[in-house]
């Protein structure tokens, strides 16, 4: 996220407290002072991870400290899982079988490699699915097997993946 | 200590050419392939019996069989090496059965038997004081049996997963390293003596499956049979596919896995990290043991081949000498 605050000596840890009194990570701080916007605003992007659900409850902490946010990125879904596919994923309805995870609301297909070598013949498709809980990752993937039985193709996952 | 000596290619003939190198306190008093026996209680000459072989295809004369040596009195150990039948275990399963209740310990490198069986064959040597050893059953020379029973005793084993099975492991590797496909593969691996000429048994799991029924039978004492087992081979992998795996540094094997907590006991081609300890090249197998106290071991070795296959046949039979020996 972007914020804008007054540069003066212990608003850096104004900032930074909140987070950490949800139980938040902070991944990175980048700290300018613009030029355009001139003298004693500062310019401070944060990128961190916090508990799911509390970044209401951050912003408004915030806008207490009279903190002013310019934009929340996006936010980010925190579980991925790639599987590997290998049948007809095309002439099998692609858009369904993305639309099975994707029609779930608590996870999503977010990249597709295809490798198709001829036609009529088996395509091989690298898919990553995320998530914002373990949990709902292994919801999906059940899915995912059964549409890979339904459809026939082969599913290949990963080791960790229990 | 007396040994008899069931089938006599060339594990069998590994088995009795160790014993007759080395000093070791057991000598082989009886021998019989699918054609023909010898016995003599005083000992046999190993030498004179495998010129024999070479030059007859015979160890012994024709009117000597398996069943004459089996219920004489000739032998204290029974060695069974003789080839697999994964459908009915037999005959071998009715030679152990018949040496066991006549108070003989066993050793065999013999799947079928001991993955059908496991739970009767295992109740008949305990009622009988006698042991029934079977480490070359499971990935040929690794000491995974030994691993488990004594070296990490004690411990509560609570996943057991690796690679199985070495004919399917050489034909991802050489499809993930040259790009070949797996039809080409195959054909490498035949012509190197790697595959079967009908390859069906490896490549679609069913012998890295055959190997999980035994561990999960002897380990936990789960009363498992293959039908059990989830089983996916590897002949639908395709190069494309192992060639995405890669691109994040990642590859695919066949991976065995039980996992008696989720209730999974499944052999399929997996994505793993290519930094992973169970990726190991070629025909090499690779098990990781999960355990409470000792953490992860993970065992790497030659799983297949008749002088890896009689190492462990040998280290069963000095385990049982060590043992039992003393008593005779």
């Amino acid at each position: 996220m972007k914020l804008e605050m007054k540069d003066s000596p212990g608003q850096l840890v104004s900032v930074i407290q909140p987070i950490s009194d949800i139980g938040g990570n902070i991944l990175s701080v980048i700290h300018e002072r613009d030029p355009e916007t001139g003298g004693d605003l500062l310019d401070l992007q944060i990128m961190c991870e916090i508990p799911e659900g509390s970044l209401d409850a951050l912003l408004s902490e915030f806008r207490r400290r009279e903190i002013n946010v310019l934009r929340v990125g996006e936010e980010r879904l925190l579980v991925r899982r790639s599987i590997i596919l290998i049948g007809h994923l095309i002439h099998t309805n692609i858009s369904d079988t993305i639309d099975r995870i994707d029609s779930t609301g608590y996870a999503e297909v977010h990249e597709l490699s295809m490798v198709m070598p001829a036609i009529n013949e088996p395509s091989s498709t690298r898919m990553t699915i995320k998530s914002d809980c373990l949990k709902d990752i292994n919801r999906a993937l059940a899915i995912l097997r059964d549409v890979a039985r339904d459809k026939g193709f082969l599913i290949i996952e990963s080791l960790e993946g229990n | 200590m007396r040994i008899a000596i069931i089938g006599f290619g060339s594990v069998g003939r590994g088995v009795a050419e160790v014993i007759a190198a080395k000093t070791t306190g057991l000598i082989i008093t009886a021998v019989a392939d699918s054609r023909s026996g010898i016995i003599d209680g005083s000992g046999l000459d190993i030498a004179a019996i495998l010129r024999n072989k070479q030059a007859t295809g015979m160890c012994g004369t024709p009117d000597i069989t398996v069943s004459d040596i089996i219920s004489s009195d000739a032998y204290d150990v029974l060695v069974e090496v003789s080839p697999t039948n994964a459908e009915t275990g037999e005959p071998a399963l009715g030679y152990i059965r018949q040496a066991l209740a006549g108070g003989k310990h066993v050793v065999t490198s013999n799947k079928g038997p001991v993955a059908l069986k496991f739970e009767e064959l295992h109740a008949l040597a305990a009622d009988n004081n006698v042991s029934l050893r079977y480490e070359a059953t499971v990935c040929g020379a690794i000491p995974l049996m030994h691993t488990i029973k004594h070296g990490i005793a004690g411990n509560e084993i609570t996943r057991l997963y690796g690679v199985f099975n070495g004919t399917c492991n050489y034909i991802l590797t050489r499809m993930a390293e040259e790009g070949l496909t797996y039809q080409q593969a195959l054909l490498e691996a035949r012509e190197l003596g790697y595959a079967e000429a009908d390859p069906t048994y490896d490549v679609q799991g069913i012998d890295a499956a055959i190997k999980l029924v035994i561990l999960a039978n002897a380990v936990w004492g789960m009363k498992k049979s293959l039908s059990d087992v989830d089983i996916i081979g590897i002949d639908r992998v395709t190069t494309a596919a192992i060639a995405l795996a890669e691109r994040e540094d990642q590859t695919i094997r066949l991976i065995g896995e039980i996992d008696p907590a989720n209730e999974i006991i499944r052999v399929s081609p997996s994505i793993i990290p290519k930094s992973h300890p169970l990726v190991v090249r070629d025909t090499l197998n690779a098990v990781t043991i999960e355990t409470l106290l000792a953490g992860e071991i993970t065992l790497i070795g030659k799983g297949a081949g008749s002088s890896e296959t009689a190492s462990a046949v040998i280290a069963d039979l000095l385990f049982i000498r060590d043992c039992y020996g003393r008593r005779d």
